[in-house]
């Protein structure tokens, strides 16, 4: 089977070229570097994205404080993630990198702050 | 009102501010000042909260949040006196020395001076008055950015159903955070007969959630009396006219504009900086500096970049100039024109040094398959690169080698 895709990896977005069987990627044509390869084998059995949104933060200078899931979750899951994410409240102080909330929606992947923000 | 003097006075916290600051710094540079208006720095990335920048720069995928991080935190451990709430609003050209009026929350009118200015403004949204819709002027018509800000920092949702004129990036990435957000945006409409934007966000912010795209069509009218309801949409021939035959008509509460930015030049005016008229930025040498010796322009305000890392990047080739310029150093060499050809819509910088090497940035006019970039001076061939595609959307980066001495002028083209 053949499929032409878009690697997401990177905003470079090649286009790939991409032949394979219901289980196996034979070839992958047009990918710059290494991760078009690794892209598009996931893209065609088991697509993934991350995640980014805000959630509520109390005592901050701003009121809203951006997330990210740390690692990809299934395409299908974005929702399930998004449900939970509307409900969580933080307080500051929060440090980038820390995690909100661990294992969210049942995912694996935890969600991470992905911006300091000082108590005030 | 208050007076103060630097060696370098850096216009704008974004990126660009940012990167120029530190290599100013790290060139040996002191008494640096970076002013910035909003109440932190960090400039548009504190709204992009999506992933995608850094992947050059620091191997990772990064949200714009966290690269704005990295390098606030970076020039936090610097002597670098910042600036925020703090805008600039005129500069004086005295020769050997720059002045700037600064109006700051906390300290009132000062006036800084420096001997030199580094322009790190960013750009801004075209709006509806830059494109001439017809119809009503209800509430509900606002640009994607102004959009992005009220959803990722303020938490207010502009709409519930959303139609996007343009398809550029912020235009795109805010289709997939209104639908995150429960929105349905019913539509993207593009007058181009291709995407605007990046086609990784074309994919992961439209196609993922079925969102459609309608190339080469346009908004025809604009209806509602206090508030948009409805917009018609027809398709475009090749002249440009809209086929009314085929209009449709979407009922909506919010139309968001994402047609394009336009560098942020008004302050550059002031003091006499010439501008280019295809990108709208400063005309600059190889230095990234300006026709006015001792100011210099890197990031958005210069050229409308798609790649923070290349923001960074550039900044950084700016502020090591600009310190030379300071010390005196900055030697210049044979400077030769650099032409767009066949395809290339601009190049950047429009001059070239001989006996150095340089980096040039250029778009395309057009989307193209199977081309080849070319870099020629005469018959010579500096550079050469296979294209399977390119697009405008996507800047091309070329690193020239040591340029020959006996060059006269640069041809850049595609064929
Ligand atoms: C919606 C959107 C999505 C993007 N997505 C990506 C992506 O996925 N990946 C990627 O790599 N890049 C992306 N980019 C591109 C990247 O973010 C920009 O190219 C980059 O931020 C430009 O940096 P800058 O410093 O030139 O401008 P800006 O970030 O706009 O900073 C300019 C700063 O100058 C300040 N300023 C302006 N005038 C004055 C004044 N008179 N006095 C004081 N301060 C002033 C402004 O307040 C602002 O903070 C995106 C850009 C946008 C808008
Ligand atoms: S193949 Fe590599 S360079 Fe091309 S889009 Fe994917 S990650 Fe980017």
């Amino acid at each position: 089977m053949k499929k032409n895709l878009i690697c997401i990896s990177c905003p470079l977005g090649c286009s790939l070229d991409v032949i394979y069987e219901p289980n196996k990627i034979i070839s992958v044509d047009g990918a710059t570097c290494k991760r078009g390869k690794a892209y598009a084998e996931k893209e065609i059995f088991n697509p993934e994205r991350v995640v980014t949104s805000t959630v509520k933060i109390k005592g901050a200078s701003i009121d809203l404080l951006p997330v990210k899931t740390d690692t990809t979750v299934g395409k299908c899951l974005m929702k399930k993630v998004m449900e939970e994410v509307f409900r969580i409240e933080v307080k500051a102080p929060v440090k980038v990198g820390e995690v909100i909330c661990k294992n969210i929606a049942g995912t694996g992947a935890n969600l991470v702050a992905t911006r300091s923000l000082e108590a005030n | 009102m208050i007076r103060k003097e630097f060696n370098a006075i850096v216009i704008g916290g974004g990126p660009a501010g940012l990167a120029a600051a530190l290599s100013l710094r790290n060139n040996g540079i002191d008494n640096i000042l970076l002013t910035e208006r909003e109440d932190a720095l960090g400039g548009i990335l504190l709204q992009c909260i999506h992933n995608g920048f850094g992947l050059h720069r620091f191997k990772e995928e990064l949200t714009g949040p966290e690269y704005a991080e990295r390098y606030i935190d970076l020039v936090n451990e610097t002597n670098i006196s910042t600036m925020v709430n703090t805008c600039a609003v005129d500069i004086i050209d005295n020769g050997d020395s720059k002045t700037v009026i600064l109006m700051s929350e906390k300290e009132g009118l000062v006036q800084a001076e420096a001997k030199v200015v580094i322009l790190a403004m960013g750009c801004r949204e075209r709006n509806r008055g830059n494109i001439a819709i017809p119809g009503s002027r209800p509430a509900g018509v606002m640009t994607a950015g102004l959009a992005q800000k009220l959803v990722n920092r303020f938490g207010y949702m502009p709409g519930r159903e959303i139609v996007v004129l343009g398809s550029g990036d912020i235009g795109l990435i805010m289709a997939r955070r209104m639908t995150w957000e429960g929105a349905r945006v019913k539509a993207v409409v593009e007058l181009q007969s291709y995407p605007g934007g990046l086609n990784r966000n074309i994919v992961q912010c439209l196609n993922d959630f079925n969102i459609p795209l309608y190339l080469s069509h346009t908004v025809t009218n604009i209806k509602g009396n206090s508030r948009i309801t409805e917009v018609d949409i027809a398709p475009i021939d090749e002249y440009r006219e809209p086929l009314k035959k085929e209009q449709f008509t979407l009922k909506c509460d919010s139309l968001l504009l994402s047609v394009g930015l336009i560098p942020e030049n008004e302050l550059s005016l002031k003091i006499g900086v010439e501008l280019d008229k295809v990108t709208s930025g400063p005309l600059v040498d190889d230095n990234l500096m300006t026709n006015i010796p001792g100011v210099f322009a890197c990031g958005n305000v210069l050229h409308v970049h798609d790649l923070v890392d290349y923001v960074s990047e550039e900044s950084e080739i700016c502020g090591k100039a600009a310190s030379k310029y300071i010390m005196n150093l900055l030697e210049k060499a044979e400077e030769i024109p650099v032409k767009p050809g066949n395809l290339v819509r601009y190049v950047l910088p429009s001059k070239a040094e001989t006996g150095k090497e340089n980096l040039i940035s250029l778009r395309s006019m057009a989307p193209a398959e199977n081309v080849t970039l070319y870099v020629k001076s005469g018959d010579e061939i500096l550079y050469k690169k296979k294209h399977r595609k390119v697009f405008p959307s996507e800047m091309q980066r070329i690193p020239l080698k040591k340029l020959p001495e006996n060059c006269s002028q640069l041809d850049v083209y595609f064929e």
